[in-house]
This record gives C-alpha cells, sequence and structure tokens, in this order.
C-alpha cells in the first residue's frame, strides 16, 4: 500500500474511526494490530523477518536488564564485605555476560539486514574481481526479497537495545508494546529512526479525541501529499528524462537534472515524512522532526544536522562516538600524536573514524558503489571543511562578513549547490558516469540549450512547468517562513472561514495538480527503497 | 582543573572554558572536538570516556567535564 493510494487513505480512515471509538487502554493494541495488517499486505514474509528482529532485541534486553538487576542486588547485599577490587571483578564478569547477549543479538539483526541487502552486491563484485582475472566461473544472484523499511526498523530496535545495554534505559516488559514500538507503521515506509525513550509514552497512553490535534495532523498530511504528488512526482518525469539518456542529454542538462532532484529529493522525502508525522499526530502520537529546513544550512557540517537528523544521530550515537572512544582508534590517537605531533596527530583519528562513518551510512543507503562513493565523499568534504576552519577564521578575522545578509545567501547557496552535485550519485547508474557527467557541466558549452523551449520540456507540458515553478515557490517560502513560527499555528490565528478555505484549497490543488493519470504514476518514496 | 582547561583552549583557544557554560548546547564543542577531548583526557588523565558517557550535560562546561573524569576515575 503506498501512502498516496487510495487503499492506504481507506485503511487510515477505517483505524481513525475505530481507534476513538474502542476504550482507549486497547488503542495501542489497535495500532500494532494496524502495524502488523499493513506490513502483511505489503508481502506476507515480511512479517517473519521483523517478528525475528522483535523477539531476539526484546528477549536480549531483557537478560540484560535481569542482569544488571541481579548485579545491583548482589551488590546492595555485599556492600559491606566487598572490597573495591571484589566489587571491580563481579562488575565485569556481569558486564561479560551482558556483552554476550548484546553482541549475540547485534549479529543476528545486522546479519540479517546485510545477507539480505547485501549479499546479490557482494556476489556482483565477487563475479567482477572473477571477470577480470579471467576465470569463466561465476557465481549465481540470490533471489532474495528485501522487506520494506528493514534498514529502517532494524537500526531503531538496535537503538533501543543498544540504549539498553549502555543502562541509558530500562527495558520494556511487554512483547508486544515492543512489537508496536518496532512496527509502527506511520514510521515503516521511510523512518524517522525513533529512539524508545521519545516515542515509547507517547505510542502507549491513552489518547483522547482532540480536535486541534487531529486537525494539525489533517493539514500536516496534506502538505506532505502536496510536497510529494504536486512537485515530487512531476519533476520526477525530468530528472528521469535527463539520468536515463546521459548521452543526450550532458552539460547544461546535467546542471538543471541535479537541481531538479534536489527539489524532488527534498520533496519527496520531507513530504513522506510529513504524512508519518500527521497521521502519528492525528492518532495522538507524537513523532520526533527529522529535518529543520536543510537547505537554509550554512556548510555541510550544518546541513547534515538538518537533513535526516534521526538518521544522523544514530550513526554518531551508535557508531561515531562507540568507534572514536574504542581502543584501535584511542591507540592510533596515543601514537599519531607522538609520531606527527598534536596538530596533524590529534586529526588523524578523528578523520578515520568520520570516513568509517559516512562509509557505513552510504552503504546503509543502498548495496551499490554509488552509494559508497556518495556516502565517502560527504565524509571527505566534511573533512575538508574542518581541516580549512582556521583558514576561514583567518579570513573571517581580517573580512568580518559572517552574518551579512549577502555573505549569508552566498553560504546558503553554496551549500545547496554542494548538496545537490554530490547528489548525483543517486542518480546515474555507476561511479564513473556520475563523474563523466559531473565534468560534462564545465567541458560541453551548450547552454543555448536552455533557451530552446522544445529541449527543455523534458517529458513536461508548459502548464507542469507553472505549476512546478508556483509550488517550489511556496515551498521556499514556506521554509523561509518557518523562522516566524509553524505554519500550522500561524494559520489557526486567522479567521475559521479563511482557514477552513485555505485548508479546502491546498485539497482541491492536490486533486487537481497532483502527479495522476496518463505519463504519471504516483511512486514510492524514495527513501523506501533503502 | 588547569591541565583540563589547556587542553580545551588547545582546540578552542578565543574561549573562556573557566567561567563558559552551554559548550554544546550553544555550539562550541562539536563532535569533532568531542572525541579529540576524548582522546586527550585518556592519554592525560589515564581515563577512558566510555560512549554512554558521552552526554551534552557531561561536556557543556569544564566544571561538569572535570566532575565526570573525577568519577570514572574514581570509579
Amino acid at each position: 500500500m503506498l501512502f498516496t493510494s487510495y487503499e492506504f487513505w481507506g485503511f487510515i480512515a477505517c483505524l481513525f474511526l475505530l481507534y476513538y471509538l474502542i476504550p482507549r487502554k486497547y488503542q495501542w493494541v489497535m495500532l500494532l494490530a494496524a502495524s502488523y495488517i499493513f506490513y502483511f499486505l505489503a508481502h506476507p514474509t515480511y512479517l517473519i523477518y521483523i517478528s525475528v528482529t522483535t523477539m531476539t532485541t526484546f528477549y536480549a534486553a531483557m537478560r540484560i536488564g535481569q542482569l544488571l538487576n541481579v548485579q545491583k542486588a548482589h551488590l546492595e547485599l555485599n556492600k559491606e564485605t566487598f572490597s573495591k577490587e571484589e566489587k571491580q571483578g563481579y562488575k565485569s564478569s556481569v558486564r561479560k555476560k551482558q556483552r554476550k547477549w548484546f553482541i549475540a543479538c547485534l549479529l543476528i539483526n545486522f546479519g540479517i539486514l546485510a545477507f539480505l541487502k547485501y549479499t546479490n552486491f557482494t556476489i556482483a563484485n565477487i563475479n567482477s574481481l572473477l571477470s577480470v582475472l579471467g576465470t569463466g566461473e561465476r557465481l549465481t544472484f540470490m533471489n532474495v526479497i528485501l522487506p520494506m523499511g528493514i534498514s529502517f526498523y532494524t537500526f531503531q530496535a538496535m537503538g533501543y537495545l543498544i540504549d539498553v545495554y549502555q543502562g541509558k534505559i530500562k527495558p520494556e516488559k511487554s512483547i508486544f508494546r515492543f512489537a508496536l514500538f518496532v512496527s509502527f507503521f506511520p514510521q515503516l515506509v521511510q523512518g524517522p529512526i525513533s529512539r524508545f525513550n521519545d516515542l515509547s509514552a507517547t505510542l502507549y497512553e491513552e489518547h483522547r479525541f482532540d480536535f486541534k490535534e487531529v486537525s494539525y495532523g489533517f493539514q500536516r498530511i496534506l502538505w506532505g501529499l502536496f510536497k510529494k504528488l504536486v512537485i515530487a512526482d512531476r519533476i520526477l518525469v525530468a530528472v528521469n528524462t535527463i539520468i536515463k539518456e546521459p548521452d543526450e542529454y550532458n552539460g547544461v542538462f546535467v546542471f538543471v537534472g541535479m537541481m531538479f532532484y534536489a527539489i524532488q529529493l527534498y520533496a519527496d522525502f520531507t513530504g513522506g515524512i510529513d504524512i508519518t508525522i500527521g497521521i502519528a499526530e492525528v492518532l495522538g502520537i507524537r513523532i520526533k522532526e527529522n529535518f529543520n529546513a536543510p537547505f537554509l544550512a550554512k556548510n555541510i557540517t550544518d546541513y547534515w544536522r538538518r537533513w535526516h537528523i534521526t538518521m544522523g544521530t544514530w550513526f554518531r550515537d551508535y557508531l561515531f562516538y562507540p568507534l572514536s572512544v574504542s581502543g584501535p582508534i584511542l591507540n592510533l590517537s596515543r601514537w599519531s600524536r607522538r609520531r606527527l605531533g598534536d596538530g596533524l596527530g590529534r586529526k588523524i583519528p578523528v578523520y578515520l573514524t568520520t570516513l568509517i562513518v559516512w562509509f557505513a551510512t552510504g552503504l546503509w543507503h543502498g548495496s551499490s558503489w554509488n552509494f559508497i562513493a556518495w556516502g565517502l565523499t560527504n565524509g571527505i568534504v566534511i573533512i575538508i571543511s574542518q581541516a580549512f576552519e582556521p583558514l576561514y577564521a583567518r579570513f573571517h578575522n581580517k573580512f568580518p562578513v559572517k552574518g551579512k545578509p549577502l555573505y549569508s545567501a552566498f553560504e546558503v547557496i553554496r551549500t545547496v549547490l554542494l548538496m545537490s552535485a554530490i547528489r548525483m550519485f543517486d542518480c546515474y547508474r555507476d561511479v564513473p558516469l556520475t563523474f563523466r557527467m559531473f565534468g560534462s557541466m564545465f567541458t560541453t558549452g551548450n547552454f543555448s540549450a536552455l533557451f530552446d523551449r522544445e529541449v527543455m520540456k523534458l517529458g513536461l507540458s508548459g502548464a507542469d512547468y507553472i505549476v512546478l515553478a508556483a509550488a517550489t515557490v511556496i515551498l521556499i517560502a514556506s521554509g523561509i517562513r518557518r523562522k516566524e513560527g509553524s505554519m500550522r499555528d500561524r494559520l489557526e490565528k486567522i479567521p475559521a472561514r479563511r482557514r477552513y478555505l485555505m485548508i479546502y484549497l491546498l485539497g482541491v490543488i492536490i486533486l487537481l495538480f497532483g502527479a495522476y493519470g496518463v505519463g504519471y504514476d504516483a511512486t514510492q518514496f524514495i527513501y523506501n527503497q533503502f | 582543573m588547569n591541565e583540563l582547561i589547556s587542553i580545551l583552549n588547545g582546540l578552542h583557544p578565543d574561549v573562556d572554558f573557566a567561567e563558559a557554560e552551554g559548550l554544546v548546547d550553544n555550539g562550541v564543542l562539536d563532535s569533532f572536538d568531542i572525541i579529540s577531548l576524548v582522546a586527550e583526557i585518556d592519554s592525560e588523565f589515564d581515563v577512558r570516556i566510555p560512549a554512554e558517557e558521552i552526554l551534552p550535560e557531561n561536556f557543556n562546561s569544564a566544571k561538569a567535564l572535570y566532575e565526570l573524569i573525577t568519577r570514572l576515575g574514581d570509579n
């Protein structure tokens, strides 16, 4: 069921009615049932994988929690008799047992993810290697189904496990409640990746029908549908025209495709998250925001603090920090400072960790060299901008332009262009072609094509361009005006009749200008494939 | 404490770490700074800060960080 399909909205309408009619203490049970039905309808075998993740994580976390409780009781009982060394020894023996459960659970779940997502990618690479070596043997590809949202729910479940292991949260006692945390259906499609601490309370508590909250949720859903159907699914036609014929559409077309894809991805992903958060709000559930006006970021680090926030913080807290404080990295830090001095020596381990994390981030997005190259390019650009920081500081000391409107605009445009260029790895079929097309922007002097109305149609009509231009202006204006507060809060302040008229108009715009019908196909969300 | 302040000043010479608060909340220390700090604390104080202690409240001021080092050192 696509978020943009009529079946899905029929499903939501039924759930909504039942949710507020049944006794409130059963609301979370209904959400669990709805989530499993949603997943079953997507593909019955998906249920096997999500159930394995749910059960193994629940059990391992429970065992880790029990061991901690036993430790506390034992230490309390022997607090008068245990020496400091005995206490330490006992604690470390308990930690070892906890670690066994922890590692086993991580291996099972990341193992399932790796097997389903990367087996065929690995086979393809081995076959390429065999071909280079000149042997005639080839491995056969495996027929595996990648369950919808597996990268998202595996990360969410493993985040919970790590939090329990680190003592940040207590394990959930009910497997059914935990199953809801892992499978909450609006999040299954493309995140956000929620933390147990943030989501659990709001997910399990009883929710009264609150007109304002439901109305806010409904508005958010409409806004998400507007982004997805009016912008993303329309501009997709032009993006596909450009990237599928790289020999024909080079030079200036690559630049147009790059900018169009940036708009498409933004509208698609943020629109999808708007729908997710909106559905949750309609049900009285609050999910953490995943974006904070990313295209107003002033540099790449700032961008990654604003784009897909829950994924970025997951990698930071559960990979970047643990890796940075691990024995090998600390040893490398000592070694490099001794050999290379404090300046460079201090930076080497940080850079290495950054590259490892961005390699993993790329791999998480998809099993192809394009995504790995995309991840590593992000890491390299972040490292370069870190390395040049003293230079920037000197520049800003000499020329106090920071904070001036013109310089701020320059920073924003620079970041938009940089991030859009890096995103080209998503578009073209392989890494060498991406580099070739990137180069062609500077070497092919076909700028005159920009003024050829026939050539620039790219599969869209003049009316499509008018709709796209108007919708993109609305999108940018809403992003800029975020500083003045949420759009819905501002809408709430205007008279009810005008407010409802505007919401009605937004609905009409989606129905009239949404990309349906001949030549269009309401597509799955881009992030769903990750 | 002085040793810690001098490590912090090595990262940002222009900040008065003896007085400054909200170092993480206000973006003075980013994740790069934090892991550089963890490595230096490991070698200077022989105290290993585990990942679960990398929380804004432990790095928001030199005082909070010093308390963390003392607590971990005692354990």
